[in-house]
């Protein structure tokens, strides 16, 4: 048995229970998948999961609270709903958790730029090692080592952290550390050329918050401080510094919170790299609290505790 | 031009009610002499400090901004300035990557009787902002937007 019907078994037999479950299913073409919101049994043929299922499952789960909901994840997805449970802002015995072994998702921004815009994408076939495009007509290959996203790469934990069923055994980690080259290797540049590249990248942002709303660890939804004009964090100027301080918001905002599960970056119709701030945060948090988000049900999130004497923090002598 | 252009520079500091206010305040009765750089924000706690009051004011133009509370242990309200602590830490480590010198930012620990420890606080993080000089600038909202630029 596949682990594609295992799961669809698994999910059609807990679906009376519940009031829906989330996954994935084929979007606008071959290559674009899009949620699927499984409610009846039916639905559940539609469900597909592989390199192209790279959406945050657990995004929406805070809107739905009080409901039954059921979840298919990816373990980069898992871990939101262990932070999500950690925080107190979903209730667990309300959630069901599908799992299943991860191999990594397509970065499409990378199939894009090696194949160019394309178009409409009629059929994808996916091997282990590659993905097949059939486009009007012809056929396009690209080695999935080409167009694994980042995060897949270093991935520590590709089974779900947490689960109710799983499908499948679970795999062998895609790595067994992040030492944060991508950070140091930016951070090698000048001061200069750091504050030119964000103010040339954030020239380019359009400010439409899909970096926000794709973000499972955002949850503030309509009560954002990006759009509050009391107090007026940022303004309605179309200027860099606006844009660029709703990064820095962002970025705050999930320190110590953040699952890196790139979303945010996905999601910029613009491809804005904004990951690489978060990516910094994290290594931050990851040095000075040895913390990893997302990771333990029972931790307490770094910046909502304190020590009396901090080990690694060393304070101006002046 | 301003008569002092060129030299004072622009410099906010964040200051908590009980003690380092209090320390401030007592630096200018006993009349210890203090670069005059820095403009003073008065609230209540270190833990009442938002890294992100720090991140728009930087990126508001100011060449440095410095935060200063109460002694750890000695917070007013117990435990706001070790909440502080942490965040304003992780804020700063994460300046490199935006492009902005970490020097730019301090946070510090001032009690309501230590004038002198103020004198040397200010003094010093004046003197190491003039080292690193005027922070780097966005220009004009319409040199800010490529569209706009080119209509221009
Ligand atoms: S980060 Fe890990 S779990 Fe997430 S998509 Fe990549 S391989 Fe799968
Ligand atoms: S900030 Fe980006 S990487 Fe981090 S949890 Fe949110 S969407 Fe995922
Ligand atoms: S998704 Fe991209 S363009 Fe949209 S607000 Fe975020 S950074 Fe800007």
């Amino acid at each position: 048995m596949t682990i594609l019907t295992q799961l669809k078994e698994q999910i059609t037999a807990q679906l009376p229970k519940l009031d829906m479950v989330i996954g994935w299913e084929q979007g606008y073409d071959a290559l674009h998948a899009t949620p699927l919101f499984m409610r009846a049994a039916e639905d559940v043929e539609r469900l597909q999961i592989g390199p192209l299922s790279v959406h945050n499952t657990a995004t929406y789960l805070t809107g739905l609270r009080n409901k039954k909901v059921g979840l298919v994840v990816k373990g980069c997805d898992s871990r939101a709903v262990v932070q999500l449970q950690q925080e107190g802002l979903i209730d667990r015995e309300n959630v069901v958790v599908f799992g299943f072994p991860c191999d990594g998702v397509a970065d499409l921004t990378k199939v894009r730029r090696l194949i160019g815009d394309v178009g409409r994408v009629e059929e994808v076939e996916t091997t282990p090692t590659e993905l097949r495009l059939r486009v009007d007509g012809r056929e396009e290959q690209v080695a999935m080592s080409d167009v694994m996203a980042d995060k897949c790469r270093r991935c520590q934990y590709p089974n779900a952290l947490v689960h109710d069923h799983f499908a499948g055994k679970p795999r062998e980690p895609h790595a067994t550390s992040d030492d944060y080259t991508d950070v140091q290797e930016f951070e090698s540049q000048s001061l200069e050329t750091r504050f030119e590249h964000w103010k040339s990248e954030m020239s380019r942002c359009i400010r439409c918050y899909a970096c926000r709303n794709a973000c499972p660890m955002c949850v503030c939804r309509d009560h954002c401080i990006a759009q509050s004009r009391d107090p007026h964090w940022v303004t309605q100027d179309d200027m860099v510094r606006e844009k660029w301080m709703f990064q820095v918001i962002h970025a705050m905002h999930l320190a110590g919170r953040c699952v890196e599960c790139g979303e945010c970056q996905r999601a910029c119709p613009v491809d804005i790299p904004i990951l690489a701030l978060k990516r910094k945060m994290n290594k931050e948090i990851k040095e000075v609290f040895n913390y990893d988000a997302g990771v333990d049900p029972q931790a307490i999130p770094p910046l909502l505790s304190f020590q009396v004497e901090e080990e690694n923090i060393n304070e101006r002598g002046w | 031009m301003p008569a002092l252009a060129g030299k004072e520079l622009r410099i906010v500091g964040f200051l908590c009610n009980w003690c380092s206010y209090g320390g401030a305040d007592t630096a200018g009765v006993g009349r210890f002499s203090q670069p005059t750089d820095l403009r003073i924000i008065r609230v209540p706690c270190s833990g009442r400090i938002n890294p992100l009051f720090v991140a728009k004011t930087l990126l508001s133009g100011a060449d440095g901004v410095l935060v200063s509370g109460c002694h750890p242990r000695d917070c007013h309200y117990a435990e706001g300035n070790f909440y502080a602590r942490r965040r304003l830490e992780v804020f700063k480590r994460f300046l490199p990557t935006m492009g902005i010198d970490p020097d730019r930012f301090e946070y510090t620990w001032v009690s309501a009787s230590e004038g002198q420890r103020w004198q040397k606080v200010v003094t010093t993080f004046t003197e190491q902002i003039h080292k690193l000089g005027p922070a780097p600038r966005f220009g004009f909202a319409h040199e800010q937007n490529p569209a706009t630029a080119a209509a221009c």
